[in-house]
């Protein structure tokens, strides 16, 4: 029951998106709908938990000088190994999220999780917090994804629900810099603890 | 024709940052500053085009004859770090003074998404302009068309800059301070930029 909080610390205390500000590129490119933002978040989250559950077990063997270049090399494995699961399963998810399947490697919350949490905790820790970030990661680009499709198309996961067009805008790239702006005012109002 | 309007649309129709969301971690983190945004997108455009044209030749000249193609993101990765390491170390010998400036920045670039991005971009995504049929970039439209990007990252990189130096001084409610406020900025701005869309 005490390893309870490093799944819940991902929702709110340590939200990568609206705390930590990391992984900002996805977070604002594939948020066009309340499905997309959920695939990458769930994407991201495959990566984030096996490179934690690797770098916490070779971390200690690994001379300080090196980790940077092996820890990029083992979240680049899983990366690939991400990319010809997807292109085999579930190929349409491949196609809409594109570019940034491979750029999970250069996602600074993976990397920032490896160097900040998984190289000095356990295998057991390294693999919760891996989910729990991951779930927080998921939660917050659902969230960005499903407001955007609701302004933008009317529709919430895929279900249409306003009659019209929508706001073209908040589909395309400025309303993902809007939402997320005022998405980080509520945050910071509301739910941040002071 | 086929070069001016690769510049074109790379600068501002589907300009790195505003349109392509590429490398906005280090575009939120060091835009406060004029002279530190300046650094960085020197950096950057130096780092970018010459690691696209490494990547490029890479995957011309041993990727694809050897059918390892599925072996991209972890080569080019491995690349452009070891690229960033190489220019740290050569810039250090040869000139101290660019060193000084864009010193900093550099370790900073390797995980600069905007880097991996348009060195994938070339090698995978068919580009059609001015009415020819979709085509891969052969090695110098993947070079201008790099050099073009960067350009476009430091020019919203430095308008953005400039408008945050004006944003130190006003008085923002609580809830919207650093942030926020910065990222609202950003969608206005990217707004701005929506109305070159078409052009090309």
């Amino acid at each position: 029951m005490s390893k309870w909080h490093f799944i819940t610390d991902g929702f709110v205390k340590n939200n990568p998106t609206f705390v930590l500000v990391l992984g900002m590129c996805p977070t604002l490119a594939t948020t066009t709908s309340a499905i997309n933002g959920l695939e990458m978040g769930l994407a991201t989250m495959f990566v984030l938990i096996l490179s934690n559950i690797v770098i916490s077990l070779i971390a200690p063997k690994v001379p300080d000088k090196v980790r940077i270049p092996v820890y990029i090399t083992v979240i680049a494995t899983f990366v690939t190994v991400l990319q010809l699961l997807m292109q085999a399963y579930t190929p349409a998810a491949y196609e809409t999220l594109g570019l940034f399947i491979p750029l999970i490697v250069v996602n600074c919350i993976v990397l920032g999780r490896a160097e900040g949490f998984a190289n000095k905790h356990g295998v057991g820790e390294s693999a919760l917090d891996g989910i729990g970030v991951g779930l927080g990661f998921t939660a917050s680009l659902t969230v960005i994804g499903l407001v955007r499709e609701i302004l933008g198309s009317g529709s919430a996961f895929g279900w249409k629900f306003i009659p019209g067009d929508g706001i073209l805008a908040f589909v395309m790239a400025p309303g993902a810099f809007l939402v997320l702006g005022f998405l980080m005012v509520l945050f910071n109002k509301y739910l941040a603890k002071k | 024709m086929e070069y001016f309007l690769i510049i074109v649309s790379a600068i501002f129709v589907n300009n790195i940052l505003l349109a392509q969301f590429l490398g906005i971690c280090p575009f939120l983190g060091v835009s406060s500053r004029l002279s530190t945004a300046t650094g960085m997108s020197g950096a950057v455009c130096f780092v970018i085009t010459l690691a696209t044209v490494v990547t490029y030749l890479l995957n011309q000249y041993v990727l694809v004859p050897l059918g390892l193609t599925f072996l991209q993101t972890i080569s080019f990765i491995l690349v452009i770090a070891a690229l960033v390491q190489m220019v740290e170390i050569i810039l250090k010998k040869i000139s101290p003074s660019l060193y000084q400036a864009l010193g900093i920045f550099l370790p900073l670039i390797t995980t600069n998404c905007a880097v991996l991005g348009v060195a994938i971009t070339v090698v995978t995504k068919d580009f059609a302009f001015g009415g020819a049929a979709p085509h891969m970039l052969n090695l110098g439209q993947a070079t201008v068309y790099a050099l073009a990007t960067s350009l476009g990252y430091g020019l919203a990189m430095c308008l953005f800059a400039g408008l945050r130096e004006h944003l130190a001084g006003c008085d923002v409610p609580k809830a919207f301070r650093g942030l926020p406020i910065a990222l609202i900025t950003v969608g206005i701005m990217a707004l701005a930029f929506l109305g070159f869309s078409g052009i090309v």
